[in-house]
């Protein structure tokens, strides 16, 4: 193995019960918490500042220099507000996380409250997930019962509320704006910025609206410090990061390790592809982020190095497929998933990914032609930037990488009047079957 | 709607709190709910009818919810799908004849290192054959 593994967020998933309190503090859990609440919130606010931890939810913004944002003393309630919401095609981080160890996140959401100075904190989580709510809210109820929820805090004169919010089944919230409408009760769709959520969020007022990951990584930070965070990972990447692999590989699952690692590391680690089949292209960090081929296997897989090569790192869920995988059949599955999705509220996603399906159907049945390769293109071109918010742009990155290293392949779809790929021979059951 | 206050932002959960309890979402629930909580009738239509979970249809005894999330989608869901529909005659969003099953995709469970998933009443499980579901769904 050429990489050390950090096993930092995941490394009590092994533990009998993991998700419970008795085991959670057991495993040295909640004494981040104390460490935290002996300190000012501005100290806290600048040590993950300086431990350089940046946003898990695909942007990477700095989490420190956003919750520096938040004004102080201006006498309205602030808010925190965890973006539970996962649901990129893909992307199985969060879910996974709160299953194993959702105190790691409750710990982390308390911290960060106290450090922002919300007494309310709610985590969004996916309606679909019952299993995840189920978890959840029994964790924080524990929470509860041990004082670490509530007024008073360890005797510390501070008090927080935190509320589980379910989510009813829309991608959209995953976005921070319509997250905070959902929250509010509204069909959940992007607002305009500015105002920021730092200074008009949820309720109109300051509000810090992090994704799981970071939250969760939070307690490591304040037990190991700054410097202990930053010697893993890059310079501008510091840390370690859950990698979801899927697709086509030997081992799927949730791998843990430096940001900086490249797929080529991690699939030497894991067993590499399914028997007998080699890696045609992958996404880096969802489905909203541009393909990679096999020739991006040693892209160091931290915020720089994706954009480098007309990417990005987005959530780390690395979907792998092989060649019996037809890349126009995947990028279809895709549009019509963003075409459903879509809230509705800006022209160029609502009408382009409506107009994506269409074209896509014509590839599968073979009576495209090369004017609509152009069509598609021409549409993204026109999403790309246009839209109101990340879903959008998002929709267009499968359409152009795709086209751009495959387009041999969507003409073979109208030379040859429908698919060359068989569909059975990249399912899980292919052999069985045949 | 006691236990949340009247509140017009409690809006998603008491619509979940009522689908809950009732299956469903019909028009004398939903006409309720936006007089009780004092928000207006379009708005709480809107909102039951922009997310995907609420439904004002009446489901059947037992749901099937197979995930057709990209990992699912290429090792197999649509063969899945196919496989029910011939066999219970029924695609996404329906429910068979004798209101026994009602089936529904998910666009991505979070479930992609075990796809393909299909979650039956609640309890995910990975890896499923059309043969498994089959056999499966023949049981309820």
């Amino acid at each position: 193995m050429s990489f050390n593994l950090t096993p930092v967020l995941t490394a009590q998933w092994g533990l009998d019960q993991s998700w419970t309190l008795g085991a959670y503090e057991r495993a040295d859990g909640y004494q981040a918490l104390r460490q935290a609440l002996d300190m000012e919130p501005d100290a806290l606010i600048q040590l993950v500042k300086d431990s350089g931890l940046r946003g898990r939810g695909g942007a990477g913004f700095p989490t420190g220099m956003k919750w520096g944002f938040i004004p102080q003393g201006d006498g309205k309630p602030h808010y925190l507000v965890v973006n539970a919401d996962e649901s990129e095609p893909g992307t199985c981080k969060d879910i996974p996380m709160m299953m194993a160890s959702p105190h790691t996140l409750i710990e982390g959401v308390i911290i960060a409250a106290y450090a922002i100075r919300a007494n309310h904190a709610f985590i969004y989580v996916r309606g679909e997930v019952l299993h995840v709510i189920r978890r959840l809210l029994n964790a924080v109820a524990e929470a509860r019962a041990a004082g670490y929820v509530g007024r008073n805090i360890l005797g510390k004169s501070f008090d927080l509320e935190l509320t589980v919010h379910i989510g009813a089944g829309a991608y959209i919230c995953g976005e921070e704006t319509a997250l905070l409408e959902s929250l509010e009760g509204f069909r959940g769709q992007p607002r305009l910025r500015p105002p920021f959520p730092a200074v008009e969020g949820l309720y109109a007022c300051p509000t810090v609206i992090n994704n799981v990951e970071t939250i969760s990584s939070v307690p490591a930070i304040v037990r190991g410090g700054a410097q202990w965070f930053r010697s893993m990972g890059t310079e501008k990447s510091p840390g370690f990061k859950i990698f979801s692999l899927s697709g086509h590989v030997a081992r799927p699952g949730q791998y843990e390790a430096p940001l900086g690692i490249t797929l080529r590391e991690l699939l030497d680690a894991t067993g590499g592809m399914r028997e007998g089949h080699e890696l045609k292209f992958w996404t880096p960090g969802g489905s909203s982020t541009p393909l990679f081929t096999a020739e991006h296997l040693d892209v160091p897989l931290d915020f720089e190095g994706p954009p480098q090569h007309g990417s990005m790192l987005g959530t780390t869920a690395l979907q792998l497929f092989d060649e019996t995988t037809c890349v126009v059949r995947a990028v279809k599955r895709w549009s019509e998933f963003y075409a459903h999705e879509s809230c509705g509220k800006c022209t160029p996603c609502r009408e382009g990914t409506f107009w994506y399906v269409q074209i896509y159907e014509r590839l599968e049945n073979g009576t495209a032609t090369e004017e609509d390769i152009e069509t598609l293109l021409d549409l993204s071109d026109n999403i790309l930037g246009r839209a109101f918010c990340a879903l959008g742009d998002g929709a267009t990155s499968p359409v152009t990488s795709s086209i751009q290293f495959f387009r041999d392949e969507y003409v073979a779809h109208f030379e040859q009047g429908g698919c060359p790929f068989d569909p059975v021979a990249s399912t899980v059951f292919a052999g069985a079957s045949a | 709607m006691l236990r949340l206050g009247h509140r017009p932002d409690a809006l998603i959960e008491v619509l979940h709190t009522v689908q809950q309890s009732f299956g469903y979402l019909d028009d004398d629930a939903l006409r309720y709910v936006s007089t009780s909580l004092h928000v207006p009738l379009s708005k709480a239509y809107g909102v039951a009818t922009f997310y995907s979970l609420f439904t004002l249809r009446p489901q059947g005894e037992h749901t099937c919810v197979v995930c057709t999330g990209t990992a699912c989608h290429i090792k197999g869901s649509t063969m899945i799908l196919n496989r029910i529909r011939s066999r219970f005659g029924i695609g996404p969003k329906q429910t068979t004849a004798d209101n026994q099953i009602s089936l529904l995709t998910a666009r991505c469970l979070g479930a992609c290192s075990i796809a393909p998933a299909v979650v039956y009443d609640g309890e995910a499980k990975g890896k499923q054959a059309p043969d498994d579901v089959i056999a499966r769904l023949e049981e309820w």
